[in-house]
């Protein structure tokens, strides 16, 4: 065997990516396994939507309220790292550790006799629960950027808004993206409760199978969404090592 | 070209700097000498308004400090600190770069102008150009510091403690570095340090702070010549006044027009200290004297030495 491809199989990333993508396409191909482990269910594969279908309407949804999360989370992060903005640190991180103290669940419950039911009460729980983890790793990185690299830039001549995209964001990166790779993965199994108020994603057939007994349906959907946020997870941290490494 | 009036800083109940007045001319080399907490930093950081005054005035080239934007005023001053705070994510040339960028200069000029500084420093371009800032030593990590400094060729350069953090040898290296850019370039410089013999080997004019006013100031000569006020003693002196007094003249100035004899030598522009130091390693009381060429001036007694350093 060859050495790149050697080291390819190697990568636990290509492994859990080609797993989750077989699982993704293949599923109907494990009806017999799935009929054969669950001989009482009459339907032991979910069928109501294409995996494909479920994955990528999970993915959506997760990003956007990623998306959210993390530009609240950033501009918040920033905010409170300004001169102007330090007054308010505390209160930004009160109400960011509010969000992620309240269950998603409570949120849904709150949220969907305000818009109703489907993707967007789900929309907003996500986003509440993941803005903590990109706010904190924001005030984190750029709290860590010493001070004689910012004595140093204001006495060359940057201007704040300069240091803080030449130097400040730079630096941080590596712990931002540290954060927004931990909202985005915590988010990715979060999202599965979001299946309760309507949309549809990865959680439909866990929360279907729990309420018709059908613990095939509950097994198909965990396996795919559990490859789904180990897939994520090693993808960010393999984007996060880059980004800590220049070339 | 900077000149402070009657300026004074407070730091909560503490004075940094009380009415203070200093003017640094232009192409001077002023070097300010104190204690921790004698409002050195703070005479420095206000020159560039990394601080604002509680009140007087400061002129930069005749202009009211005010009427600058900071960052305008900055990008014509150089900036070089102990903690040399290069940008750990842009290679040396990248921070050599910092402010010619600012300044939108081309990229032809800006490239052409690191290679000028980085040998002017001793650092070899192609080897360090697109090095990373971990991957140097202290000493180099400072002279990337000091060209970045000097990169936009500013109008003064503002050194706070700049070579503090090194080595004796590197200190030394550097210190002769700086000395032969501002002899070369005719850049003014304010520097700020502690080190009594750094002060005196760098400083056309020397400014001995205390408690956040000037106690003394004059020509590192002027101020070691007697009679020496007691705490002028104490801050320049301490157990080495003789030898100070020495190190500031040169062999050439106490040499005697006499021929040459068998026995060590020593060049011309050399210290008076290091001649005493010659002496005493070879036991012998006098030297002959050469000049650049090797060819030899005259002579250099104990003697002399002796008169040199009362």
């Amino acid at each position: 065997m060859s050495g790149p491809l050697r080291q390819l199989l190697r990568d636990p990333l290509v492994w859990s990516s080609m797993l989750l993508l077989a699982l993704v396409l293949g599923m109907p191909g494990l009806r017999g396994v799935f009929a054969t482990l669950f001989p009482e269910l009459p339907r032991p594969l979910y069928e109501q939507d294409s995996f494909l279908s479920l994955t990528l309407a999970h993915l959506g949804l997760v990003l956007l309220a990623g998306s959210i999360a993390s530009s609240l989370g950033l501009l918040g992060g920033i905010a409170g790292t300004r001169r102007w903005g330090r007054e308010f640190r505390p209160l930004l991180e009160t109400l960011a550790g509010v969000g992620q103290t309240l269950p998603p669940v409570a949120v849904l419950a709150v949220a969907v006799p305000l818009v109703g039911f489907g993707a967007l009460p789900a929309l907003i729980a996500l986003a509440l629960y993941g803005l903590l983890p990109v706010l904190h790793a924001t005030l984190a990185g750029l709290d860590s950027v010493p001070a004689a690299e910012r004595d140093a830039a204001s006495g060359l001549g940057m201007t704040p808004a300069q240091i803080l995209w030449r130097l400040e964001l730079p630096m941080a990166a590596p712990v931002i993206l540290a954060g927004v790779r931990t909202s985005l993965v915590i988010n990715i199994g979060t999202a599965a409760v979001a299946a309760t108020v309507g949309a549809h994603n990865l959680g439909s057939p866990i929360i279907i199978g729990i309420n018709g007994y059908n613990t095939a349906y509950v097994l198909q959907g965990a396996l795919v969404l559990g490859l789904l946020a180990i897939t994520c997870d090693l993808a960010l941290g393999r984007l996060a090592r880059r980004w800590a490494h220049p070339p | 070209m900077i000149e402070l009036s009657e300026v004074s800083k407070t730091f909560g109940q503490q004075p940094a700097v009380e009415r203070l007045s200093l003017t640094v001319a232009r192409g001077e080399f002023l070097v300010l000498l104190g204690a921790s907490g004698s409002g050195k930093s703070t005479t420095l950081r206000l020159c560039n308004r990394l601080l604002e005054p509680d009140s007087g005035s400061i002129h930069f080239a005749g202009t009211d400090l005010r009427s600058f934007e900071p960052h305008v005023l900055r990008r014509r001053m150089g900036y070089a600190i102990q903690s040399v705070g290069l940008f750990p994510h842009w290679t040396v040339a990248q921070n050599i770069a910092t402010v010619p960028q600012l300044l939108r200069w081309s990229k032809a000029r800006i490239a052409a102008r690191v290679e000028e500084l980085l040998s002017l420093l001793h650092l070899d371009p192609a080897t360090f150009k697109d090095r990373y800032p971990h991957a140097l030593s202290g000493g180099q990590q400072q002279r990337v510091g000091v060209a970045r400094a000097l990169a936009a060729e500013p109008e003064v350069l503002l050194m706070d403690e700049p070579f503090g953090a090194l080595d004796p040898v590197t200190r030394q290296a550097l210190q002769e570095e700086i000395a032969r850019i501002h002899r070369v370039a005719g850049t003014t410089i304010l520097m700020v340090t502690h080190d009594v013999d750094e002060a005196l080997r760098l400083a056309d004019r020397l400014v001995l702070m205390q408690q956040g006013r000037v106690l003394q100031q004059g020509s590192p000569a002027a101020l070691l010549a007697p009679p020496l006020d007691t705490k002028v003693a104490q801050m320049l002196g301490g157990r080495e006044l003789g030898l100070r007094r020495l190190a500031l003249q040169t062999v050439a100035s106490r040499a005697r027009p006499e021929l040459a004899s068998p026995g060590p030598s020593i060049a011309a522009d050399a210290n008076l200290r290091e001649a005493l130091d010659l002496m005493l390693q070879q036991a012998c009381d006098h030297l002959n004297v050469h000049d650049a060429a090797g060819q030899p001036i005259g002579r250099l007694y104990l003697a002399d030495l002796a008169e040199a350093g009362a």
